[in-house]
C-alpha cells in the first residue's frame, strides 16, 4: 500500500466531493478549451471569409510627384517617370514568402473611352479573379465575351444602356451583356471589359495600370507580405489598404479579449470550487488525518495524500474537459456559423495545455488545504474524535 | 537513567483566569518492559499525560525523555518521527479509517517506512495472526465486530514492532470476555519485552499491569507494583 493507494481509495469513498472537484473543473477547463477552439475555428473562418471580402493590397506603378506652387498659389502637381507594371511581371508574386495567404490577384487596365458622347472610365479585369474580389457584385445579364463590357448601375442610366444595346468606341463595336446592381463603390460609374479587350483598346498590350490583391493571414503581419511584394516587384508601388486590414485584425483582437476574460472569471470560479471543496473535505477528515499524523505520517505525507487526490481529480478534468469543450466548440460552430463545415481540428497543444492548466488549478487550489491538513496538531485532532 | 523518565511535567489549557491545570509537577520513572496501568476519575488528566507521552501534547513545562531522547526538544517532524519509531498507539473508539480494509489498516504504520512490499506484508499477516484476525483481512471496519475492530487498532499499534505501546481505554467498549481477551493479547506483548502504558477506568483491566499509577486533579496520587493478574500467572 501507498500514499497514491489511500487518495485513490479516499476519492472513491468521498465520490460526490470528488465529483463536485471534477464538474467545477470540468466546466472551467471545457469552457477555456471550448472558447479557444471557437475563437480558432471561427479566426479561420472570419480570415476565409475576408479573404474574400475585398483587396486590401494595391499595386500601382511607381510615379515621381512635383509639386507646384508659385507665390504662395499652389498649381497642382505632375506626375513623372511613370513606370508602368508588366503582366508578367505579376507573375512574381506567387513567388513571394507567404504566396498562399493571397486569395485572389487582379490585375486592372482603365482608360477614358467615349461612348454616347459621355467620356466614361473603362477598366479592364479578369472577371474570373474579380468574383473573388468583389463577391458582392450582381450581375444582371452575363459575363461578357471579348466585345461585350458590363456597365456600372450610375453608368447604366447616364449613358441608357441597357443588356443586349449595342454601342461604338474607338473604333470597336461593343455589346452590353449586364448590367451590375447598384454598389454603393466606383464600380457603379465604370464600364468594365475583359484585360485583354481594353489592353488592345488602349494599345497596351501586355501591361496593367494596378493590381488587386486579396490577402489575410492572422499568422502573418500584412505589412511583411506588402514588403515581399515589393521586392518581387521593384518597379511597382505597393499599399496596404491599412484601414481594412486594422478593421479586421481589431475586430478579432476584441472578440479573443472578450472571449479569454471571460475564461478567467470561470476558471476562478473553478479554481474556487475546488478550494471550498477541497477545504471542507480536510475539514471532515480531521480525525482521519489525526490518525496518519499520530501513527508517524510528516507533513509532507500528508500534503501528499492531498495533493495526490488533487493531481488525479484535476488531471481527469484535464482529460474530460479538453473533449467536453472540443465537442462543444463543433456543436457551436455548427449551430451559429452558417455555412462552417463543423469540423474544429483536435489540437494537441490545446488538449496538453487543458491538462496542465487543470493540473495547476487544481493543485493551487488544494495547496492551502493541504497545508492547513498538515498543519493539524495531531493531539487536537484525535481530541476532536 | 530509566528508559522513560517525566520530570516536573505541567499543562495547562486558557488564559488568566480561565487557566485549567490537566497535569501538575508529574515526575515519575518507567523501565523498559513494565506494564504500566494509568487509573483515576473522568477529567483527572490520564489522557492528556497519555498524549504527552504520546509526543503529541507539548507540556507547558517540564521534560520527557524516552531513550535518552528528549521528546519536546524535537520539532514536529521529528517527533512524527519518534513516533512512528517508538510508539504504538490505541485509540479510544479504534480510529481504523473506514474506507481502507483491516489489512489496509494495519498496513497503515509500514505505508512511510522504507521495506520492500513483501517484506511489509509479512509483517501485517504476522501482526494480524497474533490478534487471529488473518482470516478477516479483507473486510472493511464496518464489516467486523467491536471486539474485532479494537484488534485490528492492536495489531496496528504493534505491526512495527516498537518498543513502546501507549493504549487509551482500549476496552472502553467492550463487554467484559472481549475485554479480558484484549488484556490477555497485551499482557503477551509485555511479556515478550514490550513497554505498556495504559490508561483505564476499568480495575479488572488494570489488575493485568505490573505496576498502577493513580491520577487525580492532575497529579499522581499513587504509584506501586501490582501484582493482580501476573501473580495468577
Amino acid at each position: 500500500m501507498t500514499l497514491k493507494h489511500i487518495s485513490i481509495k479516499n476519492l472513491i469513498r468521498r465520490k460526490g466531493k470528488a465529483f463536485f472537484v471534477l464538474a467545477g473543473l470540468v466546466i472551467g477547463v471545457s469552457t477555456v478549451v471550448g472558447i479557444i477552439s471557437y475563437i480558432e475555428a471561427m479566426t479561420s473562418d472570419i480570415n476565409h471569409k475576408l479573404e474574400k471580402y475585398g483587396a486590401n493590397i494595391l499595386i500601382v506603378p511607381r510615379t515621381e510627384n512635383l509639386t507646384l506652387t508659385y507665390g504662395g498659389f499652389s498649381l497642382g502637381g505632375v506626375s513623372f517617370e511613370m513606370q508602368e507594371i508588366r503582366e508578367a511581371e505579376l507573375a512574381q508574386v506567387s513567388s513571394i514568402k507567404n504566396a498562399r495567404n493571397i486569395a485572389a490577384l487582379g490585375p486592372l487596365m482603365l482608360g477614358v473611352v467615349d461612348i454616347n458622347s459621355h467620356k466614361v472610365l473603362l477598366a479592364g479585369v479578369d472577371f474570373k479573379v474579380s468574383a473573388i474580389l468583389k463577391p458582392w457584385w450582381q450581375l444582371q445579364g452575363k459575363l461578357p465575351d471579348e466585345n461585350g463590357v458590363i456597365l456600372g448601375a450610375e453608368a447604366a442610366r447616364i449613358l441608357k444602356l441597357k443588356p443586349g444595346d449595342r454601342f461604338e468606341t474607338k473604333d470597336r463595336h461593343f455589346v452590353v451583356s449586364g448590367i451590375l446592381q447598384p454598389t454603393g463603390s466606383q464600380d457603379d460609374q465604370l464600364v468594365f471589359a475583359r484585360l485583354s479587350t481594353a489592353q488592345a483598346l488602349f494599345d497596351k498590350n501586355g501591361r496593367v495600370s494596378m493590381a488587386e490583391v486579396a490577402a489575410l493571414c492572422h499568422d502573418c503581419p500584412i505589412d511583411d507580405m506588402v514588403g515581399q511584394i515589393s521586392d518581387a516587384l521593384p518597379g511597382a508601388k505597393v499599399m496596404a489598404i491599412q484601414q481594412v486590414v486594422k478593421g479586421r485584425m481589431q475586430t478579432l483582437g476584441q472578440f479573443k479579449k472578450f472571449s479569454f476574460g471571460i475564461s478567467g472569471v470561470i476558471l476562478l470560479i473553478g479554481s474556487l470550487v475546488v478550494l471550498v471543496t477541497m477545504m471542507s473535505s480536510v475539514r471532515e477528515r480531521t480525525d482521519e488525518i489525526g490518525i496518519f499524523r499520530a501513527i508517524g505520517f510528516r507533513k509532507r505525507h500528508v500534503m501528499q495524500i492531498i495533493f495526490l487526490e488533487a493531481a488525479i481529480v484535476s488531471g481527469l478534468a484535464g482529460i474530460v474537459g479538453y473533449m467536453l469543450g472540443w465537442g462543444s466548440a463543433k456543436a457551436a460552430v455548427r449551430f451559429f456559423v452558417d455555412g462552417h463545415s463543423g469540423i474544429v481540428p483536435f489540437n494537441l497543444e490545446l488538449a496538453a495545455g487543458a491538462f496542465i492548466l487543470a493540473l495547476f488549478i487544481g493543485l493551487v487550489s488544494s495547496a492551502y488545504p493541504a497545508v492547513l491538513a498538515a498543519r493539524l496538531d495531531p493531539g487536537e485532532a484525535l481530541r476532536s474524535l | 537513567m530509566s528508559y522513560i523518565t517525566a520530570e516536573n511535567l505541567i499543562k495547562t489549557y486558557g488564559r488568566g483566569d480561565a487557566v485549567v491545570s490537566a497535569v501538575c509537577d508529574v515526575s515519575f520513572q518507567i523501565e523498559a518492559g513494565e506494564f504500566v496501568g494509568l487509573m483515576g476519575e473522568s477529567g483527572a488528566g490520564k489522557s492528556t499525560l497519555l498524549s504527552i507521552m504520546g509526543a503529541m501534547n507539548a507540556p507547558t513545562s517540564g521534560t520527557f525523555v524516552v531513550d535518552e531522547i528528549d521528546i519536546y526538544s524535537l520539532n514536529s517532524e521529528q517527533q512524527a518521527d519518534f513516533r512512528r519509531e517508538f510508539l504504538g498507539f490505541i485509540f479510544q473508539d479504534f480510529c481504523l479509517v473506514p474506507y481502507l480494509t483491516v489489512f489496509e489498516n494495519v498496513m497503515l504504520p509500514l505505508t512511510i517506512v522504507k521495506k520492500g512490499r513483501k517484506q511489509k506484508q509479512v509483517m501485517v499477516e504476522n501482526a494480524l495472526s497474533q490478534v487471529a484476525l488473518l482470516e478477516k483481512a479483507a473486510r472493511l471496519p464496518n464489516q467486523i465486530s467491536g471486539g474485532e475492530k479494537e484488534r485490528v487498532a492492536i495489531a496496528r499499534a504493534i505491526v512495527n514492532e516498537p518498543p513502546v505501546l501507549l493504549a487509551d481505554e482500549p476496552t472502553g467498549n467492550l463487554d467484559s470476555k472481549t475485554s479480558a481477551d484484549i488484556m490477555k493479547l497485551l499482557q503477551n506483548f509485555n511479556s515478550d519485552g514490550m513497554t505498556i502504558i495504559m490508561v483505564t477506568h476499568s480495575e479488572a483491566c488494570a489488575r493485568y499491569a505490573r505496576r498502577l499509577m493513580r491520577v487525580s486533579d492532575g497529579k499522581i496520587v499513587a504509584d506501586q507494583p501490582f501484582f493482580g493478574k501476573h501473580l495468577a500467572n
